[in-house]
């Protein structure tokens, strides 16, 4: 291709990028757009597959028949939101086996909240309340974006994710108004999964190192530090009608702006797990390690299997 | 309730009770060893299929319980029979509590199983108590579907590559003499027969063996030749995995009795 074809080229996608157009796995994109694409697609599925860990760590232990079959349901939406991520990548040309190497070595990244532990069982509400509500203001905002196959995923995401959250919701509210055991255990949740739950949306804006190009092709629509303002001001009267108490001496409701002030980050945490130096970064990772090692003969036997029928078949029909 | 008052069903229902419990108990903790292993699976879709049979296996144990509560009365609830119950209590067979040593045995198990629970739904359905065959004609759909996928991973690990072939013979020699417990009636399914409540279990057997053999057949696996089966778990008599398994699943309702959740 002619430097001039691919400069048409390139006028032509940004000429739909800026009328809104979806672009579809058969059209042509910058490399760029595609490898970013990738990234941040993958990225989104090997979180839910992670994701799976924390949860899964109470499923044998839930308090009631009601509460595990809801659970177990709810991670298995996870698995089956990691399958239809990893498809939506796979349109752009890299294989799931590929993508989820990357994430067993540690090269890809998954959401940096998974990588704290689920302690008790008021963990499982505080996660549904706050860790999907995090994640559904991100990805309602992501059914816009401009790449057709991850903007269509989202949607169908959402609508289990939101189903999530009201669940994690009323177990929160459960527990805020059962005993005193209870409510304490609501609080404590609340006081650690509040700031990692702010951390989901990333680094400032000030300091993302993909947010500008990202923006502009509109993998991204909004930008972390608005998202994570909408968060706030969504959440904080939830934790009222819960009569929980957020963990942030400095927030505080500003007439001026019409949104709620919040303190600091503890942008030292926020790297030093980032950067696989969390609490479960190391087990997350030997867990799915582990699976998928200890998987390994299964998968084969499957091939093999597999390939043993068509012979079959074949000598069958010859 | 109070986690220290010992659920005892009234007298007249006692028989039922325990003979539901000889059904959904097993159910239950098989349910409660798959889903040890939601996240863990060796793809992402065996991950989910497991996850979904343990789904529907609550789901029928929660329909069991929630009757069985009913002829309890005194307020009971599906939770109270399963998390305040102790081992001698639980009516399941051994089988089904034994750990997921790898894939092969969580196979093996459910294969074991779903072959005998789909014969005994079958005859379920036929029950003169309507709400055991109501639950049954719910249930026999799912359990159709499990051992369809169950005896399709048989084959495929029995007939797959020399480990896995060694590996499913390993679990199959290992967990055959489980399977036999099945047929042998405690006193209160001899009582639901007479009432023509229960089923003739030991009539089952032949069947069970023919369609077992059938697949293993098509696996390329041998049928051990075993003269000494186990039993005891349908008498409360269990292997020493059960108390473990229910300290992990009655860890809430132990130490915060008597909320809600």
């Amino acid at each position: 291709m002619s430097e001039q074809e691919i400069k048409d080229l390139e006028k032509i996608f940004e000429e739909r990028i800026a009328n809104d157009e979806k672009i579809e796995p058969k059209d042509w994109m910058p490399e760029k757009y595609r490898q970013m694409n990738i990234r941040q697609i993958s990225q989104h599925a090997h979180s839910e597959i992670v994701g799976m860990l924390p949860e899964g760590n109470w499923i044998t232990r839930a308090p009631s028949l009601l509460r595990k079959v809801t659970l177990l349901a709810k991670v298995q939406d996870e698995a089956g939101h990691g399958l239809y991520l990893y498809s939506a990548a796979e349109t752009l040309g890299i294989s799931r086996d590929e993508m989820y190497k990357q994430m067993l070595t540690g090269k890809a990244k998954y959401s940096s909240i998974f990588n704290y532990p689920t302690l008790t069982w008021a963990d499982i509400g505080a996660i549904g309340w706050l860790v999907d509500g995090a994640a559904i203001v991100n990805q309602v905002s992501l059914t816009h974006t401009s790449y057709g196959p991850y903007a269509r995923g989202m949607v169908r995401i959402c609508k289990e994710e939101s189903f999530h959250q009201r669940q994690g919701y009323q177990i929160m509210y459960i527990l805020a108004n059962g005993t005193k055991e209870q409510r304490e255990m609501a609080q404590d949740a609340l006081n650690r999964f509040w700031w990692p739950a702010l951390m989901m949306f990333g680094p400032r804006d000030a300091d993302s190192t993909h947010t500008d190009q990202s923006m502009k092709w509109k993998i991204k629509i909004k930008t972390n530090d608005t998202l994570r303002q909408m968060f706030v001001d969504q959440v904080v009267p939830q934790a009222d009608i819960l009569g929980l108490t957020i963990p942030d001496p400095d927030l505080k409701y500003n007439e001026e702006t019409g949104h709620y002030d919040f303190g600091e980050i503890d942008w030292e945490e926020f790297w030093q797990v980032v950067k696989g130096h969390g609490i479960c970064n190391k087990d997350r990772l030997e867990a799915k390690n582990k699976a998928w090692n200890e998987g390994e003969w299964v998968r084969n036997a499957a091939v093999a299997y597999g390939e043993k029928q068509k012979e079959k078949q074949v000598k069958k029909a010859s | 309730m109070s986690n220290t008052e010992k659920i005892t069903p009234y007298p007249k229902a006692i028989d039922k009770v325990e003979f539901i419990y000889g059904i959904a108990d097993s159910s239950l903790i098989l349910a409660q060893r798959l889903s040890e292993l939601t996240g863990h699976g060796p793809t992402l879709e065996t991950d989910m299929a497991l996850t979904n049979i343990a789904l529907d296996l609550f789901g029928q144990v929660r329909s069991y319980y929630q009757y069985a509560a009913k002829l309890i009365g005194d307020n009971k609830t599906e939770d109270d029979l399963a998390f305040f119950r102790t081992e001698r209590e639980f009516k399941n067979v051994l089988l089904v509590e034994i750990p997921n040593k790898d894939f092969a045995y969580v196979i093996g198990k459910q294969f074991l199983y779903d072959q005998f629970h789909y014969l005994l739904l079958r005859e379920l359905q036929k029950s003169e108590d309507v709400t055991i065959a109501a639950i049954a004609r719910k249930s026999i759909k799912e359990t159709a579907y499990h051992k369809e996928f169950s005896s399709n991973w048989i084959k495929r690990l029995g007939d797959g590559t020399e480990e896995s072939h060694k590996r499913m013979q390993t679990a199959i020699d290992d967990l055959w003499k489980y399977s036999d417990e099945f047929f042998y009636p405690t006193a209160a399914d001899k009582k639901m027969l007479e009432e023509g409540v229960g089923v003739n279990l030991e009539e089952l057997r032949k069947e069970y063996r023919s369609n077992i053999a059938e697949v293993l057949e098509e696996a390329t696996l041998e049928i051990p030749e075993l003269e000494y089966f186990q039993k005891g778990g349908k008498d409360g008599r269990h292997t020493e995995h059960m108390g473990h398994l229910l300290s992990e699943m009655q860890y809430m309702q132990r130490t915060y009795p008597g909320m809600e959740w």
